[in-house]
């Protein structure tokens, strides 16, 4: 969802890599209709890579299938990677210019800083 | 509809949005007019009573009219007339075994019976149908509730994590209405805080996601707020607050983020945008950025570094604002935002406008003598418009100045006014001593 595109001279700074040290699991309610919702606003590809990089990846296919909403097992497998599974620590790495962004207890800082904006 | 004697001038924009949201259709049988604490009203069915009550902040109950007149003889004939309507779950029907009829309120008779011309009706309405309790008479004319509980319920005073400037749990409840959040929605503070506006998007089923440039609020460590509290504990989060109210599951993440310059995805679109931008008076307004030209940072400073910030005016970003819900909203989906002003120059055409987004409503909530804020609702009605340049309004915006030289004017207005009362005590007494003396 994110980009790193606020940096000069970075056009689409799209995906950003995921660079994990530590990964941490909270098993939380499952909604169908959210995530049926919330799917055609990924972008699936990158979903999938970004899932295999922090070791979260299994049973999830490369390419959507059509009717993903009646499958209610693979719904499931997404609601874990996009709700349960939370980077704690590590960073995120710009495609295009390799700054990193770190995260720090959950929580992403793509604050850049003042030389960046100038 | 009965409503609560708070937040008057939201009440309408509260009720309109939510049954836009629900799509009921609702008949005002009366004009509704903020004199009045009541609105009479006439809906499809009892359970679209049962759903607006389940979302409105601002309503205390709904009841069921049965006749309403000037007079009293006039109420004791509409009283009567009204038994005729046989929809009314509350009017009698066959009578049971035992004689009472255990599911309606009262037998037919009984209430004819007992609305005689000459007797008082106030008096008949406590002492007839003694088989029910008061409780359950009221249970009977009284349909649904509002949600006036859940106030105490997200109450700031019990909630784990609070900043300086958390929004009013009521407030916050309005404004989800506003942005008629619904299960299963997007939904965006791109000025979180300490998160108070996604509490109650979450409630009503939003999974949130937050952004905000201070690094030390989202991760808890800024000074506590709460009143003899020294230092913060280290469940409090935007998370922890979700989890307190049990909507964990819809917290998406928060994001350190300077808004000037945001990282979302182009095409990523939210149902929802719900802020409350900083006025520049309790919270600063900022950006990251440097007076100084040509500055550099060494490698090894860059770890750890907390990069210097200036001023991001409040036309600045209210122009952004408006330019990122018009790119990445959902067509007919709402950006609901606080904007604070000098009441004495409020013009509803200097409010931030964008052509993509249409203001459905505007409510006032007074602050002080000079100063108040209007939440402003906007709704996408167009798409593909390129970013509008800055708002030609902008310099009006400068809220912080003006909230500060008012201030400062009244200030010193009432210390010389006092100053006068002084000067003139003084000269009375003055006279009276020398009139004294002289006698």
């Amino acid at each position: 969802m994110l980009t790193s595109k606020c940096l000069k001279g970075v056009m689409t700074g799209y995906p950003l890599a995921i660079n994990a040290t530590d990964v941490k699991v909270t098993e939380v309610d499952f909604n169908p209709e959210f995530i049926t919702r919330v799917i055609p606003k990924l972008d699936w590809e990158v979903l999938w890579v970004a899932a295999n990089s922090i070791g979260h990846g299994e049973g999830l296919p490369k390419t959507l299938e059509p009717k993903f909403e009646e499958n209610e097992d693979f719904l499931k497998k997404v609601h874990k990677v996009l709700l349960e599974v939370e980077v704690e620590e590590g960073s995120l790495t710009c495609p295009e210019s390799g700054r990193q962004f770190p995260i720090s207890k959950g929580i992403p800082n793509m604050l850049l800083t003042e030389a960046e904006v100038q | 509809m009965w409503f609560a004697h708070e937040h008057i001038d939201f009440r309408h924009a509260e009720m309109q949005s939510i049954i836009s949201l629900l799509n009921i259709p609702i008949r005002y049988v009366e004009k509704p007019c903020v004199q009045k604490p009541y609105c009479i009203v006439e809906l499809p069915s009892e359970d679209c009573v049962r759903k607006i009550a389940s979302r409105s902040v601002l309503l205390k109950n709904c009841i069921e009219l049965w006749a309403r007149a000037k007079t009293v003889s006039q109420l004791h004939v509409n009283l009567k007339n009204s038994l005729k309507n046989s929809t009314g779950s509350w009017v009698a029907g066959e009578k049971d075994n035992d004689g009472v009829s255990s599911t309606c309120l009262c037998p037919k008779e009984l209430i004819e019976s007992s609305c005689p011309l000459k007797k008082s009706f106030k008096i008949e309405v406590e002492t007839f149908c003694k088989h029910f309790s008061m409780q359950e008479k009221v249970s009977k004319i009284e349909i649904a509730d509002g949600q006036r509980d859940l106030i105490q319920v997200h109450s700031l005073k019990k909630r784990q994590f609070i900043g300086n400037t958390s929004m009013d749990a009521q407030l916050a409840i309005i404004m989800a209405n506003q942005a008629q959040v619904k299960l299963g929605d997007m939904v965006l503070d791109p000025f979180v805080g300490s998160g108070s506006l996604l509490v109650a998007a979450a409630h009503f089923g939003a999974y949130v996601w937050g952004s905000d440039i201070d690094y030390m609020m989202l991760h808890a460590r800024t000074r506590p707020t709460r009143v003899g509290q020294k230092i913060r504990t280290k469940e409090e989060s935007i998370r922890g607050n979700m989890r307190q109210y049990g909507t964990e599951s819809r917290y998406l993440d928060v994001v350190v983020s300077d808004f000037s310059l945001h990282n979302w995805r182009s095409d990523l679109k939210f149902d929802a945008i719900i802020t409350d931008p900083p006025y520049g008076v309790r919270e600063p307004t900022e950006k990251i950025g440097i007076e100084r030209d040509n500055y550099t940072l060494s490698e090894e400073h860059m770890v750890n570094h907390v990069p210097s910030k200036v001023e991001y005016g409040l036309g600045h970003i209210y122009s952004d604002l408006l330019n990122f819900a018009a790119t990445h909203l959902e067509m007919g989906r709402r950006l609901v935002c606080w904007y604070p002003l000098v009441r004495e120059e409020y013009q509803e055409s200097q409010l931030p406008s964008h052509p993509c987004l249409k203001l459905v409503a505007n409510s006032e909530q007074v602050l002080s003598k000079l100063a108040a804020r209007r939440l402003l609702t906007y709704e996408k009605v167009l798409d593909d418009v390129p970013n509008m340049p800055l708002d030609p309004n902008a310099g009006v915006h400068n809220f912080r100045e003006k909230y500060f030289t008012m201030g400062e004017t009244t200030r010193r207005e009432r210390k010389e006014k006092r100053a006068e009362e002084v000067a003139a005590y003084l000269a009375r007494k003055m006279e009276t001593t020398k009139y004294n003396d002289l006698m």
